[in-house]
């Protein structure tokens, strides 16, 4: 075997790994999908009411694309604390003494985490669905918007590695992520329009990337207008990836 | 003899202005056990680290079986294996899922994987809780898991770093049984220690370690010697008996006997037994009540103590 596909394996390994460990605690299901499920159901019967939005199907409609770009925002948090957790328990230099590729630590983390969060953006279109959501716009649109999203969350998820790596300590790691996660999808137009902010607070929900994807992933889902949200949602996350990839590569090779 | 398992040379490791190691000269040859002894921040984890290729030495040399560990780091890894205080296992997965997984990443197919990991399960005892979570398993249990996770790969040279810190005396002595068993089928082994007597019990020569320094090395019995080999001693039953009593064992053993208390020590070297009937004899005759007589071996305390000037748990505490 190349070095390469011996990379390859070793990811697998460490993705499975990872994923057997989310399917074995309670908690993290709870976080995974019941979370989103409760997010849904209180923006849609309990905020929604109060929040006219001006779309056919009304909030349901509009509430659904943002919950998903939230939700995939969040579950970098995860990633964050599992990867701090594990270089404080030294399990990264155990993991690093052996002939392992050293690129499976982080990347087996990173697979797995895609694959967790995919299965969270389905279990919000399968409540969207019980509540009212529906995609307007076509197969091709749909399965576009599902990996838009896909996309936002690893780009997240990328952020957030850094920041664990960098951290190394569980409680930090948890602090810090809702520090920056919740003004970056709340000041956004996940949940409610963003000309219903005072004009300062719009100034930065308008020109942030979690704006930009949502309102993609609103048109992708509804067929709404598009705009210029495609386009800036690519450049946004493309740049992000382009930064991050480096950034937390080189902060897990430093840990140690 | 052939080559040597284990070669380090003017081995140096500053951390800014700390030292963790200040110039380390240390051989194993294949199939011994040297132990290196020293308290917390001894530079002990320091040079563990360099030889399992997790640290780049400031400067100096360390090879594992002829493969450097800063030219070819990828060839040590193949041949070493490393458990310690940090562990790799994962609490949420059972004994035996951790052991196959570690063995996937060797490289190894899956049946050999599975085989491996049975075989593992069965020699550290760990059969009837192989399908449990990680997270279920006693301190002691974990630690085997770790050290039986830290042979999937079939090491040729193990490191262990402290594998007993932090364990019950039982667990211990479990932990002290297995290691023995991996040395007598031939592993080169090179323990970290807080531990003065498990040192004594697993080393074929130790190394002590004092503040990123080497400042004794030999089999346990040298290092003892080191330090004036057998003390005979015995207790008078008042302080006005002492004087007494050192009269009647004058020039028995080497210089004058020492006194502490009401306590009288003479060191006898490595004829303990020969000068103890020497000492009773002489008592004997002067009437002299005494109690606690024996011939006591020096315990590795004695030795670090007498090569630092402080004792080992001293420094751990500062």
């Amino acid at each position: 075997m190349t070095s390469m596909t011996y990379a390859a394996a070793d990811t697998w390994v460490m993705a499975k790994r990872n994923l057997m460990v989310w399917a074995r605690v309670p908690a993290y299901l709870v976080f995974t999908i019941v979370q989103p499920m409760i997010f849904t159901l209180l923006f849609r019967y309990v905020f929604g009411g109060a929040i006219p939005v001006d779309l056919p199907g009304g909030y349901v409609s509009f509430l659904l694309p943002g919950i998903i770009g939230q939700t995939a925002a969040f579950a970098s948090m995860a990633t964050a604390i599992s990867l701090a957790v594990e270089v404080q328990k030294g399990v990264v230099d155990r993991l690093r003494a052996m002939p392992m590729a050293r690129s499976a630590f982080l990347a087996g983390r990173l697979l797995a985490d895609l694959a967790r969060m995919t299965i969270t953006i389905f279990v919000i279109v399968g409540i969207g669905y019980v509540v009212g959501f529906r995609f307007n716009n076509g197969f091709g649109p749909a399965v576009g918007m599902i990996a838009l999203a896909i996309g936002l969350g690893f780009s997240v998820c990328l952020v957030s590695a850094a920041i664990g790596l960098w951290l190394k300590n569980e409680e930090s790691t948890q602090a810090f992520g809702l520090i920056w996660l919740f003004p970056l999808t709340f000041v956004s137009s996940a949940f409610v329009p963003v000309q219903s902010m005072p004009g300062w607070l719009q100034a930065f929900a308008n020109n942030q990337p979690i704006t930009h994807v949502v309102n993609a992933l609103r048109s992708l889902a509804l067929g709404t207008p598009m705009g210029d949200n495609l386009w800036l949602s690519f450049v946004w996350l493309v740049g992000i990836v382009v930064v991050f990839v480096p950034v937390a590569v080189r902060t897990y090779q430093r840990v140690s | 003899m052939g080559e040597a398992a284990v070669v380090v040379e003017g081995l140096v490791k500053s951390f800014g202005d700390v030292h963790a190691l200040r110039g380390i000269d240390l051989v194993v040859p294949p199939g011994t056990v040297v132990g290196v002894l020293g308290p917390n921040g001894a530079g002990k984890t320091t040079a563990v680290r360099i030889l399992t290729t997790l640290l780049r030495p400031t400067r100096g040399r360390a090879e594992v079986l002829g493969h450097d560990v800063v030219r070819d780091p990828g060839a040590v890894r193949n041949v070493i294996g490393l458990a310690g205080q940090a562990t790799a296992l994962v609490d949420e997965l059972t004994g035996r899922e951790n052991l196959e997984m570690l063995g996937r990443l060797y490289h190894v197919s899956k049946a050999e994987a599975r085989e491996k990991a049975a075989e593992l399960l069965e020699r550290f005892d760990l059969v009837d809780a192989a399908d449990r979570q990680a997270k279920t398993y006693s301190g002691g249990m974990q630690r085997r898991l770790d050290l039986a996770g830290s042979l999937v790969g079939g090491p040729q040279v193990l490191f262990l770093d402290e594998p007993t810190t932090g364990l019950d005396p039982r667990s211990r002595l479990g932990m002290w049984a297995v290691i023995r068993q991996l040395v007598s089928e031939g592993t080169t082994l090179l323990l970290t220690t807080q531990y003065l007597e498990e040192s004594d019990e697993l080393c074929d020569e130790i190394v002590v370690i004092d503040q990123g320094l080497i400042i004794a090395a030999g089999t346990s019995d040298e290092l003892k010697d080191r330090v004036g080999g057998d003390v005979v001693e015995f207790d008078v039953a008042t302080a006005a008996e002492v004087g007494a009593a050192v009269e009647a064992v004058r020039g028995i053993g080497d210089g004058a006997p020492a006194v502490d208390g009401t306590r009288i020590g003479i060191r006898v070297g490595n004829r303990g037994s020969q000068l103890l009937l020497d000492v009773v004899r002489r008592l004997d005759t002067t009437g002299i009540d005494v109690s606690g007589l024996a011939v006591r071996r020096p315990s590795l305390d004695d030795v670090f103590l007498a090569l630092t000037g402080h004792a080992a748990e001293e420094s751990v505490n500062q």
